[in-house]
């Protein structure tokens, strides 16, 4: 018995395996720069408390410009805002809710869009019809609407936009998986589990969803930054985080009325926000071109 | 077409031609040192297993090598200019106008959104000075010309008006639209059925003779070159192993590898008993792991160290003429020695089966798919529900330790019909009794775990019967758990051990993943799979259509070993009569959902016959020069099974119709001998007075006379 299992080479650990798959990500240039801008903000995230140089709501010195240094205080790099808070270290812990509550946000999202795609998708017929018609009506609204009317109705809160973004972005994911379901339901691997009779969710968890994982896991990066844009654009509009705490969304909102006279004011945070969205489309690229060599 | 000048001496030659293609494990070479000399009218096969480099040859005489493949040695040289020299423009005068191609998928080669008669006028419309009536006028004639009924009709039609085999017929019309010099045609007919190949293998025959075209034919099927080739270059790993006039190679093959390839393939007219199966052992290298010297060496019989592996100057062994046999070269150091008489190989030896007690009895089943139609039209007149009859008075039985093949073309319901027997769908009616209990209306939710490991499946297609996501041993140890075999994963994982050496796979085979193994290898996953719950009856779902000649014999012979040893029934399902002679014990050839005969192998593959049957077995390519057969071209497309034919289903094809009874009456099952039973209106006497389809001709008695 134990010369069965002899000679045979030790069983590699899950997680080593699929590391060992990620780190493919080295082929591809545009990957490479996509998670270098990724791992940069999670670092500043990360470090906020120890990198910045002043906290990050007190009021230090109005109207600063950007590199100025005060006597006393020291350089502000990226200048004051219109309350005298330093840009720069508002933004460094900024980032934090941003990278919490984008990839949470897209998270729930699918946790969501899956299982209503993997039913719809193997099933069709009725749970298809009825499944399908559901995410029609809230994809024919327009996102920013529907954002609108959800915090609206259930407050601005940090919970409410993971549940806003939940919301409008499941039918989205609902309808690739569904479509990606739909494609790998007809394998013949498909078959041979039917012919022993499993399960459906058996069928549809173990033997086809591992199998779309690659064009999900691409879907997945770039919805993570379609998120960000929308956190950012909910601060914009004054739905976002309460203030006084920093969401980079909310800085440009407060200091639009100053962008003709002190730019910086509003360019930073901008620049915050698409680098991190750019980090996460380049990685999303990189990941494809990867996964299509293969 | 005066623009072109006449040319004396040979369309096309390759002089030590050599590809490669260029990727990120760096330079691989695809093929090397091919020589080819195409004279005016002639034609030449390229024959191969799949990755031996054929359509890289194709590609590099069209000059279309794609943006990581080169050509790195050698000349094209066509009607004397090296087309290594010719600029983009002059190239795209001589693609479509000198030189053509036809692909293998003719649906992919055809553009859905543009009627077929825009398309086949763009061709004289680009190249030459013509107006748009002498471009029609030209585009109805050669779709006359490839024989298609009613041109004017195709001509308006868009590509999915029409069928496979006509769809086919436009594209190799397009190519000989502007009247080419030389036709490269690439597996042609690789995605037709066997009765729609054989009228385009004459057609393709014919063409050589109207037009006086060149022809380059490359196929997987050395059957298909012998009804179209005067000359064949067999094709291994990238190299011409062996070459010459059709006649000389297949008679006298000199290459260890064209002779396993021979013995690779059954032949209709051959006895399983007296002529084993023989498979190449090993499995073709990868381009950059070739072997130093022969390529081959490795799975050769003959292979001496120190010789055959020596390195050489040009990469691998060169070419040797065959002393006295003019015209005929072979890349093998050793040809002139092997002495081919003694040699017999251990082959698969097929074990005349004893049959036990009666498994599988199926009495009259009918399997009706409805169809709901919401038209308004439908509303109005009633008629909403429609019915596809999918499979229609189905009866035989089948017997322990048994070999029953149903053939038939796409479309006939053999899928259907393997469907109900694994209980994915329920039998519309009639009873499918299935070890003494009737499985007709069980969905396989509610049969036994017992029932369902009893009766399993071998699926077709190697690269999709395995889970990419799983190792193959969780994927055996899955199906062990499923059915109850064991439970304790200590000897799950014993039992997964025994799978794979039943399969010959080595044991480390376990902990890989679908895609580190070869078609082959998977395939023979797929078996142990379904021989895991240790089944009464397998039914294969054409196991090893999918696969290249050398690995299907082996698969075969594993198939046939492990069913004989533990006495299981095999419903063996195919399209390919040659396979079904070697390997069944009793055949039913099904059409449209019915079944037109069935009886023991002898007596279906000798007459009397049914007409289908009888079709069937001419449109069969057989590589053998000593065997001559009737030509029976079906006529039509095969009919809808929305609106199957009245009376008789095959009667808009039948080339026996006897009259209006074929038209409006349902035949009748007629016996022959007992068991072997024709749906037919013809007397039973005029169907055994027909003559054998397939003929063994005694080729040097017919030489004497």
């Amino acid at each position: 018995m134990t010369d069965a299992v002899a000679g045979l080479p030790p069983r590699e650990s899950k997680v080593i395996k699929y590391l060992k798959g990620m780190a493919l990500i080295r082929e591809s240039v545009v990957g490479m720069i996509g998670l270098g801008l990724i791992v940069f903000w999670v670092v500043m995230a990360l470090l906020a408390d120890l990198l910045a140089p002043f906290p990050p709501n007190a009021t230090l010195y109005p109207l600063a410009m950007p590199g100025q240094f005060v006597e006393g205080m020291g350089t502000f790099w990226l200048g004051t805002d219109h309350l005298g808070r330093d840009i720069l270290s508002r933004i460094m812990h900024g980032s934090r809710a941003v990278l919490i509550f984008a990839p949470l946000a897209t998270f729930c999202a699918y946790v969501v869009g899956i299982p209503m795609g993997l039913a719809a998708g193997y099933r069709r017929g009725m749970t298809d019809a009825v499944l399908s018609f559901v995410a029609n009506v809230i994809l024919s609204f327009p996102v920013l609407v529907l954002y609108i009317i959800i915090i609206a109705t259930i407050g601005a809160s940090a919970v409410n936009i993971v549940i806003a973004v939940t919301f409008a972005s499941a039918p989205g994911i609902f309808r690739i998986v569904r479509g990606l379901v739909l494609d790998l339901r007809s394998r013949e691997y498909v078959f041979a589990a039917e012919t022993r009779g499993e399960s459906p969710w058996r069928i549809m968890l173990v033997e086809i969803l591992p199998n779309a994982r690659g064009p999900l896991i691409v879907d997945a990066c770039l919805r993570v930054g379609y998120v960000i844009i929308t956190i950012g654009v909910l601060g914009f509009l004054g739905l976002g985080l309460p203030p006084p705490d920093p969401d980079w969304g909310g800085m440009i909102n407060e200091t639009r009325q100053m962008a003709m006279s002190f730019p910086h004011m509003t360019i930073f945070p901008c620049i915050a926000i698409s680098s991190l969205v750019l980090g996460f489309n380049l990685l999303a690229d990189g990941l494809r071109e990867v996964s299509l060599r293969d | 077409m005066s623009t072109k000048q006449e040319y004396e001496g040979p369309i096309l030659e390759c002089r030590n031609l050599s590809i490669s293609y260029f990727t990120r494990a760096g330079e691989i070479p695809a093929v090397v040192d091919f020589n080819l000399t195409l004279e005016q009218g002639g034609s030449v096969g390229l024959v191969g297993e799949s990755g031996c480099g054929k359509s890289t040859v194709a590609m590099a005489i069209m000059q279309y090598m794609g943006s990581n493949g080169g050509i790195v040695g050698g000349q094209v040289i066509y009607k004397g200019r090296d087309l290594a020299t010719c600029s983009e423009e002059e190239l795209r005068q001589l693609r479509g106008n000198e030189i053509s191609m036809v692909y293998q998928e003719p649906m992919a080669s055809l553009n859905p959104s543009m009627t077929l008669g825009t398309q086949l006028m763009e061709v004289p419309l680009c190249h030459e000075e013509i107006t748009e009536k002498e471009a029609y006028d030209r585009a109805v004639q050669i779709l006359a010309d490839v024989n298609l009924p009613d041109p004017e009709r195709v001509m308006a039609s868009y590509p999915h008006q029409i069928s496979g085999g006509q769809q086919q017929r436009v594209v190799i019309a397009m190519a000989l639209l502007s009247n080419p010099s030389l036709l490269l045609l690439d597996e042609p007919t690789t995605a037709l059925d066997v009765t729609v190949e054989a009228g385009i293998v004459e057609l393709i025959g014919e063409i050589a003779k109207k037009f006086n075209t060149s022809m380059i034919y490359i196929s997987h099927n050395l059957g298909l070159i012998l009804a179209t080739c005067d000359r064949v270059n067999v094709m291994y790993s990238g190299v011409v192993v062996e070459s010459g006039s059709v006649e000389e190679v297949f008679d006298h093959m000199r290459h260890p590898y064209t002779k396993g390839l021979f013995s690779c393939i059954p032949l209709p007219g051959t006895d399983k008993l007296a002529h084993p199966l023989v498979p190449i052992r090993g499995q073709l290298p990868l381009p950059h792991e070739r072997p130093s010297g022969c390529y081959f060496g490795p799975r050769c019989d003959f292979f001496e160290a120190g010789r055959c592996d020596q390195a050489m100057e040009r990469g691998t062994t060169p070419m040797h003429e065959v002393t006295g046999r003019a015209g005929h070269t072979v890349r093998c150091e050793r040809w002139s020695e092997i002495d081919w008489e003694s040699y017999k190989p251990e082959g698969v030896v097929a074990h005349p089966s004893e049959r036990g007690h009666e498994v599988l009895s199926i009495d009259n089943m009918r399997k009706y798919y409805e169809l709901t139609d919401n038209s308004i039209g439908a509303m109005i007149s009633g008629k909403r529900v429609r019915y596809v009859k999918a499979n229609e008075s189905i009866s035989f039985k089948a017997h322990e330790c048994e070999t029953i093949a149903i053939v038939g073309e796409s479309g006939c319901g053999k899928s259907t019909f393997a469907k109900v027997l694994m209980g994915l769908e329920t039998a519309t009616d009639g009873d499918v009794m299935f070890n003494g209990k009737d499985v007709a209306e069980l969905p396989v939710q509610n049969r036994s775990p017992e029932q369902v490991g009893s009766m399993q499946m071998v699926f077709q297609n190697p690269f999709d019967t395995l889970n990419p996501s799983h190792s193959v041993g969780a994927q055996l140890a899955r199906v062990i758990r499923k059915f109850g075999v064991e439970s304790d994963p200590v000897k799950i994982e014993n039992r997964v051990m025994e799978l794979l050496d039943l399969v010959k796979l080595p044991r480390d085979f376990a902990r890989r993943r679908p895609r580190q193994l070869s078609g082959g290898q998977k395939q023979r996953v797929g078996i142990a799979r379904a021989f895991a719950g240790n089944p009464a009856m397998v039914v294969a779902d054409e196991p090893v259509s999918a696969l290249d000649v050398s690995v299907q014999a082996a698969i075969t012979g594993l198939l046939m070993d492990i069913q004989h040893t533990y006495r299981t029934t095999l419903l063996f399902i195919s399209h390919d009569l040659s396979l079904v002679r070697y390997l069944a014990d009793r055949v039913v050839v099904m059409y449209l959902g019915q079944i037109m005969e069935q009886g023991t192998t002898d007596e279906v593959f000798a007459p009397p016959y049914h007409p289908y049957t009888e079709a069937l077995l001419s449109a069969v390519p057989i590589a053998d020069t000593s065997i001559q057969k009737k030509r029976i071209i079906l006529e039509g497309n095969l009919p809808s099974v929305m609106s199957p034919p009245k009376g008789c289903p095959f009667n808009t094809r039948c080339p026996r119709k006897i009259g209006d009874i074929c038209e409006t009456q349902v035949p009748p099952f007629a016996e022959d001998h007992p068991g072997h039973i024709i749906m037919c209106h013809i007397p039973m006497a005029d169907l055994r007075a027909v003559d054998p389809v397939i003929v063994q001709v005694d080729k040097d008695k017919s030489a004497a006379e």
